[in-house]
């Protein structure tokens, strides 16, 4: 029994140390925040205040989050359209093949993705590669805007967010058991119920869990708003960032925090009740 | 049918396309004689000579992989010996500490980064190297826990009530039957947690301070005040090193398999 507990205490102690330090109390700390009162120099008045969510429904920033989560569902969408039909074209492939093609799409997120985010730059800038190239093919005679507009912001989330959709869905496609397929097809299914009654159902879980790594990251990244967005596009992250380094209004920057966290609870809640598994979100 | 496959074909390949245009482009830059990342003039390796008499590139490069070593080798021992500790034993508040554990991966990185960096404040803690080491810790811990524990839940655990009827000791049974049978999530997790610290801008770009510039800070800023082509080398040879690891994983693989076969 003490040896058993010694080993115990060896085993879990740092991790109990890890959550509540670094978890529990950042997410009660900045909640305590989002009741307080800013004195506009970076410091804190406090007071017990719920004004910074009143300020959440400001018009003003009502538009921000409304953008931002339309910004995010059309991101989530056009990755879903790219995925989904590459997942199932490329499970058909030999096992060998497959392992190399899912590689391949790995190796690109292994590189920084501000470099890549970079890249991108480097091409779709009014001197930039597309541009000339349309230049000397006489496609065009000014330059057309790729970048600092949506069409840059949704280039940057969709690129840097795809392989978060494909790895969840291709793994879902991939254990779809072709015996079944075969059964359906004996059956008489036609494809597109074959489609219809056996694979999509058994890859929706995938499509959810892509979703879920697609939709949280794309509200927040306000890298990709900042540099292809030209500074034009504010995401909840773009503002969050502001509130803390800019304007220096903590609590009110606490507060969209706070209600950023309600929302993905919600959205977990909804994947957990469509049979997710909460593992499947952190494994790749 | 068979333009069928063809058609799947090309959309694969626009896929692929996609994903590696920028990264092509950035390489070709690289030999580029011009510094302007416009047109290829003509072909130099002048910007890998470059490269090495850029300090502040230098020094944003050996931060990064000091943060990324020491964030990965503290969350994939404290990872691991939690996703252990979590399957074996029952205790009051496991419920408790099983959610939070998935905070970090669930919730948007900036909410994780301006929460910490609010506790530093609070803490009156200088930020910087210290800071910026604990932060990536923060998050790569639930992403060993979560590898390991995959691996734990596919283990027949009877091996170790064995060792220990055989007479091996806590420490013996610990080194010699727990970890190897749990080494490919150790691997896989730590693997995961050194990706995600190496390429983390979010969570850093608000717990870094000065004199703790990492790589992503750094091309960060120089995206804004303009880039030279040193940086593309320095993506080149990053690609190449990369590309060397998976080949020489993904060669190891395919000897064990054969030895398996044998």
């Amino acid at each position: 029994m003490n040896k058993n507990s010694k080993s115990k205490y060896i085993y879990l102690s740092p991790v109990i140390i890890y959550a509540i330090v670094l978890i529990l109390f950042p997410i009660i700390y900045i909640l305590f925040l989002s009741f307080q009162t800013s004195d506009n120099y970076g410091g804190i008045i406090y007071s017990l205040t719920l004004n910074n969510y009143l300020k959440i429904f400001d018009i003003v920033y009502l538009r921000v989050l409304y953008k931002s989560a339309c910004i995010a569902i059309i991101t989530t969408f056009i990755c879903i359209l790219i995925a989904y039909p590459f997942s199932i074209f490329i499970s058909e492939k030999k096992a060998n093949t497959q392992k190399i093609l899912i590689t391949l799409v790995m190796i690109p997120f292994l590189t920084n993705s501000l470099i890549r985010t970079y890249g991108w730059i480097v091409l779709l800038r009014k001197e930039g590669v597309f541009n000339s190239v349309l230049r000397s093919l006489n496609l065009i005679d000014n330059p057309i805007s790729f970048m600092y507009n949506n069409l840059g912001v949704f280039i940057g989330l969709v690129y840097t967010l795809l392989p978060f959709m494909i790895l969840p869905v291709y793994s879902s496609v991939s254990k779809i058991d072709k015996k079944v397929l075969e059964a359906a097809e004996d059956l008489g299914a036609n494809s597109y119920q074959k489609f219809m009654k056996v694979i999509l159902p058994q890859t929706l879980p995938g499509i959810f869990n892509g979703s879920l790594m697609v939709f949280i990251p794309a509200i927040g990244m306000f890298f990709i708003a900042d540099l292809l967005g030209g500074g034009k596009i504010m995401l909840i992250g773009n503002l969050i960032k502001n509130q803390f380094l800019v304007s220096r209004n903590w609590p009110f920057g606490a507060a969209i925090s706070i209600f950023l966290i309600v929302i993905t609870f919600i959205l977990v809640k909804f994947y957990k009740k469509s049979g997710g598994n909460m593992d499947d979100l952190g494994g790749f | 049918m068979q333009r069928h496959k063809h058609l799947k074909n090309i959309f694969i390949l626009i896929v692929f396309l996609f994903l590696y245009l920028p990264i092509i482009t950035l390489i070709i830059f690289s030999f580029n004689t011009s510094s302007l990342n416009i047109v290829f003039e003509g072909f130099t390796l002048d910007w890998y000579t470059k490269l090495f008499s850029n300090s502040a590139l230098l020094e944003a490069l050996l931060n990064t992989i000091i943060v990324s070593v020491v964030s990965t080798g503290v969350s994939t021992i404290i990872g691991s010996l939690a996703a252990i500790g979590l399957y074996k034993f029952n205790f009051w508040g496991k419920e408790l500490i099983n959610k939070l554990l998935y905070i970090p991966v669930v919730i948007p990185e900036i909410v994780l980064g301006i929460s910490l960096l609010s506790v530093y404040t609070l803490l009156k803690l200088d930020l910087g190297m210290g800071t910026l080491i604990i932060s990536h810790i923060a998050f790569s811990i639930p992403f060993v826990i979560i590898s390991v524990r995959t691996v734990l839940n596919s283990t027949n655990f009877q091996i170790e009530e064995a060792a220990h009827d055989l007479g091996a000791n806590e420490l013996k049974t610990f080194f010699y039957v727990i970890i190897p049978e749990i080494m490919p999530g150790i691997i896989s997790g730590a693997t995961l947690a050194f990706t995600l610290s190496l390429d983390d801008v979010i969570i850093s770009y608000f717990t870094a301070g000065p004199g703790s510039n990492t790589l992503p800070l750094q091309i960060y800023s120089m995206i804004k005040t303009g880039i030279t082509p040193d940086v593309n080398a320095l993506t080149t040879l990053m690609i190449v090193v990369i590309m060397i690891v998976l080949m020489i994983s993904s060669l190891i693989q395919i000897r064990k398999i054969k030895k398996e076969a044998m």
